[in-house]
């Protein structure tokens, strides 16, 4: 069996390897004695998450690529319950030793011994549920070398047209290539193929003591030819005509106003303020104030909330979850009343929240978390011009940064392009903004959603890594919020 | 109990130098260098008494640069050190190249063979994962036991590292460097009937979990979060702030492109090269680099280049004395490497350890400064002071100077403290450095840096009152 990965730094070169590498069915012989030993040690679950990488980085600078960063690699996650317990060790070694003293590790951390022979409590695994038979060519598909890196230039030439006191102009580019094989002794054998790009445009615009930075950022999932399609001349038109915009804006003034936020990337927060609070990785650590409120309001009548992984080519889109689980679409909530919880293997172990397909992590050197998806508010029946129609003195967020919840529940996010709104009109462009609040408070003062639902790519950090999200909404209208500035 | 120790992480450069000299022949490459490592890890969280999760990890890793006939750089990325994976990594980075920079080609650091610094960094045995458990297990008890209120630790971990670094070049570079590290964190819960949630925590570093100052954290963790049961919405308006050390390093860190040769090469720095020589703060701050710093654990002895890692001035009397570098922004700005590079397709450049305080001979600012003695804000409003800040990566601008920013602390009136509800501190950070009033008390050592309390005036805060 090969069991180092064959998988060359560069896409469409000679050097690639074989994508069906984990496909290889040699690997049930290897797979199938950890499991059963791993039973028969006395664990109640063995896991055993395989996977193979190969990413590229690109960077272009004003008119020239500065940066080609290739990375390929491979390793196992290997994991062991007993009760609420589990363990879990990692390793960048996949030969049938290394993975058996993974094993032996991960069970000696519950106080288990792997036994010289094995036997009785383990059925043998199913046949393999292949979700990537059909991807098998993506990574060869994506765009050469010399493809992307002229697209990128193409991108910075756009930005040069098109932008004004531009002192930096960038183009970025990443390929995400996975291959992961997932095998449990519940009977779990599935693989899958994945394959995310993302291109964005960043510029830094100078005129005397005016400066302002802003950037795009777009991306999906299991496209090999997303980067052919991506529309340079838009995308620079766009990050040009708010650069123009912010680099004379005046700082905002600090208050509590209300505040509509523009769709798209608006969505970061409901995912800071709400979404990670319905992980039942927060039910666990008892950091989320919703933990017994299903059934209960949470949230403005108004507010519909959901977490799926199946839109097609969307960021967070799966065709199974990192416990090889199929996704599912998850109500969060509904007319402001708590449905349920997002949850993985552990999350339903501990906290008896049935699995929803939301087992995710950032790679093989992380345990599997109750993780979100695609998460959006659904649209409503506003217009967004009634939102901002009915703000007599507030703040447009047209454009968000990240943002981040801590442990009470309070969230925090940067507004990166806004307007004011005066007398139910969008007046001058204002920076510096940051929101912050407490999501049990700002989520009933969700009033009122727009009916133009659009999602947007984006990264969550958290305890399983950095991982491939989408957050969305319609426009909203928040009643009341601390608005940092100056 | 079998197989629940760490394995000790080691790399044989040796070896590895032979296997890509080899390599690299049959390749018909010349000129290579990389950047390897491998760690061993064990960790542990606790829940209320229950382990939550034991993890352990091998890693290994290695980067990759090749020069190719026509001088150009290329690079790859791996985590298999084995001779398929290597060969693999020589023949993506020769691809690679082929897109090198030709405006600006990295060469090998002059200082990569010069004498390294010597670090007292012990070699600590690690500790069996289940007596890591009982450790944190009993710090976790004796941390909820410190107040009725505090109800959980949700975030705590307490974990140990041996690893195993080196820089190899093809001109003859061998840098290596083992280390063994360990860490705790505890972040407590605490709620009041009636009250919303407060949250604070500790960290600490040690060579060894067996060194680590437990009942340390476990106290500052108690003191920080009984400290903000008490809390109170704050008026918005202009305050001067007293910054903690971790508060004021975090950041300093986030806006380290001001002394970063790479950020001023690129135009994202607020600095130009002819800063060098300018006032960026008041005339009595010192701010130094300082990787070597005894108390840093962890310390690096030679950065990604293999250039030795070194003590630098960067503001001295408050005025710009020298940038960080990596060896092209040195040979661009014709001075000498510093120590602080990354190996990467675009080599980074980035900062160690700070180390800030007066300047030596200066007044060090407004003398005796107390945040607690009566009337020490000069007026009605009381002193903000910030203990810690939040969101660094979405609330900093660092090419533009400002931030904005969440932050837990206390508003301090005629000497006492009430911890403040939600509230956000911004500005800029040029004018903060020259809005400095002076410093608190003797430096702290933190896991970023040195550095004291340090008082600003006329900083914006808002908060909902």
């Amino acid at each position: 069996m090969v069991v180092s990965p064959p998988t060359g730094a560069l896409a469409a070169t000679e050097r690639s390897a074989s994508p069906a590498a984990l496909g290889d069915p040699t690997w049930r012989s290897v797979l199938e004695p950890l499991l059963a030993g791993g039973r028969s040690a006395g664990a109640d679950l063995v896991e055993v998450f395989l996977e193979r990488s190969d990413h590229l980085g690109l960077l272009a600078e004003q008119d020239s690529i500065t940066s080609v960063s290739p990375a390929f690699g491979a390793g196992a996650g290997l994991r062991v319950f007993l009760g609420d317990r589990d363990g879990f060790v990692s390793t960048n070694d996949l030969s049938p030793a290394g993975l058996r003293a993974a094993l032996e590790q991960a069970l000696g951390m519950l106080g288990l011994v792997l036994p010289v022979q094995a036997g009785g409590r383990f059925d043998g695994l199913p046949e393999l549920r292949d979700f990537a038979a059909a991807k098998e060519g993506w990574l060869h598909a994506c765009p050469s070398l010399a493809e992307a890196t002229g697209r990128l230039l193409e991108g910075t030439d756009r930005l040069q047209a098109h932008g004004q006191h531009l002192q930096v102009r960038r183009g970025s580019y990443a390929r995400d290539w996975q291959e992961v094989l997932v095998a449990a002794s519940d009977g779990t054998y599935a693989r899958d193929v994945r394959l995310h790009q993302s291109v964005g445009l960043n510029v830094l615009a100078a005129d005397g003591d005016h400066r302002a930075s802003l950037g795009r950022r777009y991306g999906t999932s299991d496209s090999p030819d997303d980067l052919r399609h991506w529309d340079a001349e838009a995308a620079a038109v766009d990050v040009c005509s708010s650069a123009g915009t912010m680099l004379y804006a005046d700082y905002v003034e600090a208050g509590q106003f209300p505040v509509v936020l523009a769709n798209r990337f608006g969505g970061v927060i409901f995912h800071e303020a709400c979404g990670h609070l319905l992980e039942t990785t927060q039910v666990e650590r008892a950091t989320t104030p919703f933990a017994e409120m299903v059934g209960q309001p949470i949230a403005h009548p108004s507010l519909t909330a959901i977490d799926e992984g199946l839109t097609a080519g969307a960021f967070g889109s799966l065709s199974m979850d990192d416990e090889g689980m199929e996704p599912q679409r998850t109500v969060l909530i509904e007319n402001g009343i708590l449905q349920r919880f997002l949850s993985d293997r552990a999350g339903e172990r501990r906290t008896g929240h049935p699995r929803t397909g939301s087992g995710r992590r950032q790679s093989h050197a992380f345990a599997a978390a109750s993780r979100m998806r695609n998460t959006f508010i659904a649209a409503g029946p506003h217009t967004p011009e009634e939102l901002i129609a009915s703000v007599d003195k507030g703040l447009y967020c047209k454009s968000m940064g990240g943002g981040s919840v801590g442990p009470t529940g309070q969230f925090n996010f940067a507004v990166e392009e806004g307007y004011l709104i005066e007398n139910g009109s969008l007046t001058r462009p204002v920076k510096g903004a940051t929101l912050i609040g407490d999501a049990k408070e700002v989520m009933p003062r969700i009033s009122m959603c727009a009916n133009d639902l659009e999602l947007a790519a984006g990264f969550c950090g958290s305890v399983s890594g950095s991982i491939f999200v989408t957050v969305g909404q319609p426009h909203i209208k928040v009643d009341t919020i601390t608005v940092g500035g100056r | 109990m079998a197989n629940t120790e760490s394995l000790t992480a080691s790399l044989d450069a040796e070896v590895l130098r032979q296997r890509l000299a080899s390599l690299a022949h049959a390749e018909g490459v010349r000129r290579w260098d990389l950047g390897a490592s491998c760690s061993t890890d064990t960790s542990v969280q606790v829940d209320r008494g229950e382990a939550k999760q034991m993890k352990g990890a091998q890693r290994s890793a290695i980067t990759l640069r090749v020069w190719n006939d026509d001088g150009l750089v290329g690079i790859t990325s791996t985590s298999d050190l084995s001779d398929a994976g290597l060969a693999r990594a020589l023949a993506g980075a020769r691809d690679a190249s082929a897109y090198g920079n030709v405006d600006e080609i990295p060469d090998f650091s002059p200082l990569a063979t010069a004498p390294l610094p010597e670090l007292e960094q012990p070699l600590s045995t690690p500790l069996s994962i289940l007596t890591l458990l009982d450790t944190l297990r009993d710090a976790e008890r004796d941390l909820l036991g410190r107040h009725p209120a505090i109800g959980t630790v949700p975030y705590n971990g307490l974990a140990q590292r041996s690893s195993d670094r080196l820089y190899i070049n093809s001109d003859g570079a061998c840098r290596q460097q083992r280390l063994s590290t360990a860490s705790l964190y505890l972040y407590a819960r605490a709620e009041e009937a009636g009250r919303k949630p407060r949250s604070s925590g500790a960290v600490r570093l040690a060579y060894g979990a067996a060194d680590l100052d437990v009942a340390g954290c476990v106290q500052e963790a108690a003191e920080r979060t009984i400290a903000h049961l008490d809390y109170a919405p704050i008026t918005t308006g202009r305050y001067t702030c007293v910054f903690s050390p971790e508060a004021f390093l975090d950041l300093i860190g986030a806006f380290s492109s001001l002394f970063n040769a790479r950020a001023v090469l690129d135009g994202v720095s607020l600095s130009r090269r002819e800063s060098l020589g300018e006032q960026l703060a008041v005339p009595f701050l010192s701010l130094h680099d300082n990787g070597l710093h005894p108390a840093n654990v962890g310390a690096a002895a030679f950065d990604g280049e293999g250039t030795p890692t070194r003590r630098l001035s960067l503001l001295e009397g408050g005025v710009l004395r020298h940038f960080l570098h990596s060896e092209a922004t040195a040979r661009a700005f014709g001075v000498s490497p510093t120590g602080h590079a990354g190996l990467g397709a675009k080599v980074s450049v980035g900062p160690d350890w700070f180390e800030i305080g007066p300047t030596p001979g200066s007044s060090g600012g407004a003398p005796g400064l107390d945040r607690f003695a009566a009337g020490a804000s000069g007026d009605q409003r009381g002193l903000v002071v910030i203990d810690s800040l939040s969101a660094l990566h979405a609330g900093v601008k660092a090419s533009q100077g400002s931030f904005s920013l969440p932050f837990d602390g206390w508003l301090v009136q005629d000497g006492v403290p009430r911890s403040i509800e939600a509230a956000t501190v911004a500005g800029d950070i040029r004018t903060l450095l020259k809005a400095i009033l002076g410093f608190e008390g003797p430096a702290k050592v933190t896991p970023d840096g040195l550095c004291p309390h340090v008082w600003v005036e006329g900083l914006s805060i808002t908060g909902d009152a």
